[in-house]
């Protein structure tokens, strides 16, 4: 098993997170989808080169929270390493990515779509909180 | 006896070790004198020619040191690789190439006529490698010396660092009905391997290019990308990364966020260089590794 398989593995097996992004192209489920509360908490996150605002992004640990992605001037990329969680930022539309965090910590995410010279500054956390 | 550091890299029981040493001598010899090697080539990497930045207040100067330190070699390679980011990329087409144009015209300089090139992320990813192919030529390739195959991949004109499926399968049928004992050599720009994925040091789609090679018995991965010397087993392929000739970088998810490592007044040029490559083959072919700075002090 490659790594990046073991570690997608590993999370979906300790159910740290789940997610799913909307896009043209339908659903895609990335890990189990869960159906979207009408009240539940979504975040708007703008991907801009080179910064994701915001990019400290605080959840609470077991509260579901849709990150709702508006890519303003690249397809830009939001990936989680730790969770093998990632998707496509797509101009034009609202890429959502839904996350469970079952675990307090910090996750570090990046844009991985080669953007221009700053794109290795655009990064974030998610910092789970109790 | 060997003069030369000898590093080698073996696998053993599925699991990665690495076994470095001095082979034989202890002296670190300069160049030349090399009459026991099969082969011999030089790795320059990641020059980002066009980069202006307080990193590197000589930008403009390291990449002539480097070409006049690989022309003072007492033993000339047979051939020249440059992994990637040859220039820092730009917005601007025009400009792209005019960086381009003025690095060919710089390495021009080097007394190795043979030299091969690649794009990094910075050359090929905003335009899908169309500038670095009309100034270079094709992105992805294959040469063979002295019964090695080479195989050169192009892991950045994606600008999602995929190989993508078509490469992969051209890959593939490369490698059909070769001798799997027979030696390989593959260069990259970003790793093949999830070696910092927080950083993007990573190929999105590398697990597959391994698991092609992983049928061959005897493949060495040379890359750039990290801007330091490293070197790591993937089963038993060795993946050896290059310095850069622009600035280093830090070790593998050492600190929070991949800047670069400040120019040191006190040692300009440190951490910057470039590599020997000897190769010796055999039944188990096995590669001798010498660094060497860009300027010596």
């Amino acid at each position: 098993m490659t790594n990046r398989a073991r570690r997608t593995a590993l999370a979906r097996a300790a159910g740290a997170i789940s997610a799913w992004a909307i896009g043209a192209m339908g659903v895609r489920s990335i890990a189990p989808a869960f159906a979207q509360a009408d009240d539940e908490r979504v975040i708007e996150v703008v991907a801009r080169r080179f910064f994701f605002t915001p990019s400290e992004i605080v959840l609470k640990r077991g509260q579901p929270v849709t990150l709702a992605f508006t890519a303003v001037d690249f397809m830009h990329g939001f990936n989680v390493p730790d969770l093998g969680v990632r998707a496509d930022l797509v101009p034009g539309r609202v890429t959502k990515v839904r996350l469970v965090p079952a675990k307090a910590g910090t996750l570090d995410f990046l844009c991985d779509n080669f953007c221009g010279d700053g794109h290795e500054g655009m990064v974030g956390k998610l910092i789970v909180q109790e | 006896m060997q003069r030369r550091r000898f590093m080698k890299l073996a696998a053993v029981g599925g699991g990665a070790v690495f076994a470095s040493g001095l082979a034989g001598c202890s002296s670190l010899a300069g160049p030349g004198g090399n009459k026991d090697r099969d082969f011999y080539f030089v790795q320059l990497s990641d020059s980002h020619w066009g980069y202006k930045g307080p990193d590197n207040p000589d930008a403009a100067g390291t990449l002539p040191k480097a070409v006049a330190a690989v022309n003072a070699l007492g033993t000339q390679p047979e051939f020249l690789m440059f992994t990637g980011d040859l220039t820092h990329t730009t917005d601007d087409p025009g400009e792209r190439r005019r960086r381009m144009t003025e690095f060919r015209s710089i390495v021009a300089g080097l007394n190795v006529k043979e030299v091969h090139f690649m794009p990094g992320e910075h050359d090929a990813s905003l335009d899908r490698g169309a500038a670095f192919q009309e100034l270079f030529g094709p992105t992805h390739y294959t040469f063979d010396r002295h019964g090695v195959h080479f195989i050169v991949l192009d892991n950045v004109s994606d600008p999602g660092a995929r190989i993508g499926d078509e490469q992969l399968q051209w890959l593939e049928a490369d490698l059909a009905g070769r001798d799997r004992a027979a030696p390989i050599v593959v260069f990259t720009h970003r790793p093949l391997f999830d070696l910092v994925p927080k950083w993007d040091w990573a190929t999105r789609d590398g697990a597959k290019a391994i698991d092609v090679l992983l049928l061959h018995q005897n493949v060495t991965v040379f890359y750039g990308h990290i801007h330091q010397e490293h070197h790591q087993m993937t089963g038993h392929i060795a993946h050896h990364a290059a310095k850069s000739l622009i600035f280093p970088l830090p070790a593998p998810g050492s600190q929070d966020k991949r800047t670069p490592l400040p120019w040191d007044a006190a040692a300009p040029y440190k951490g910057l260089g470039f590599r020997e490559v000897e190769g010796e083959l055999g039944a188990a072919p096995a590669y001798r590794l010498e660094e060497f700075p860009v300027v010596r002090t």
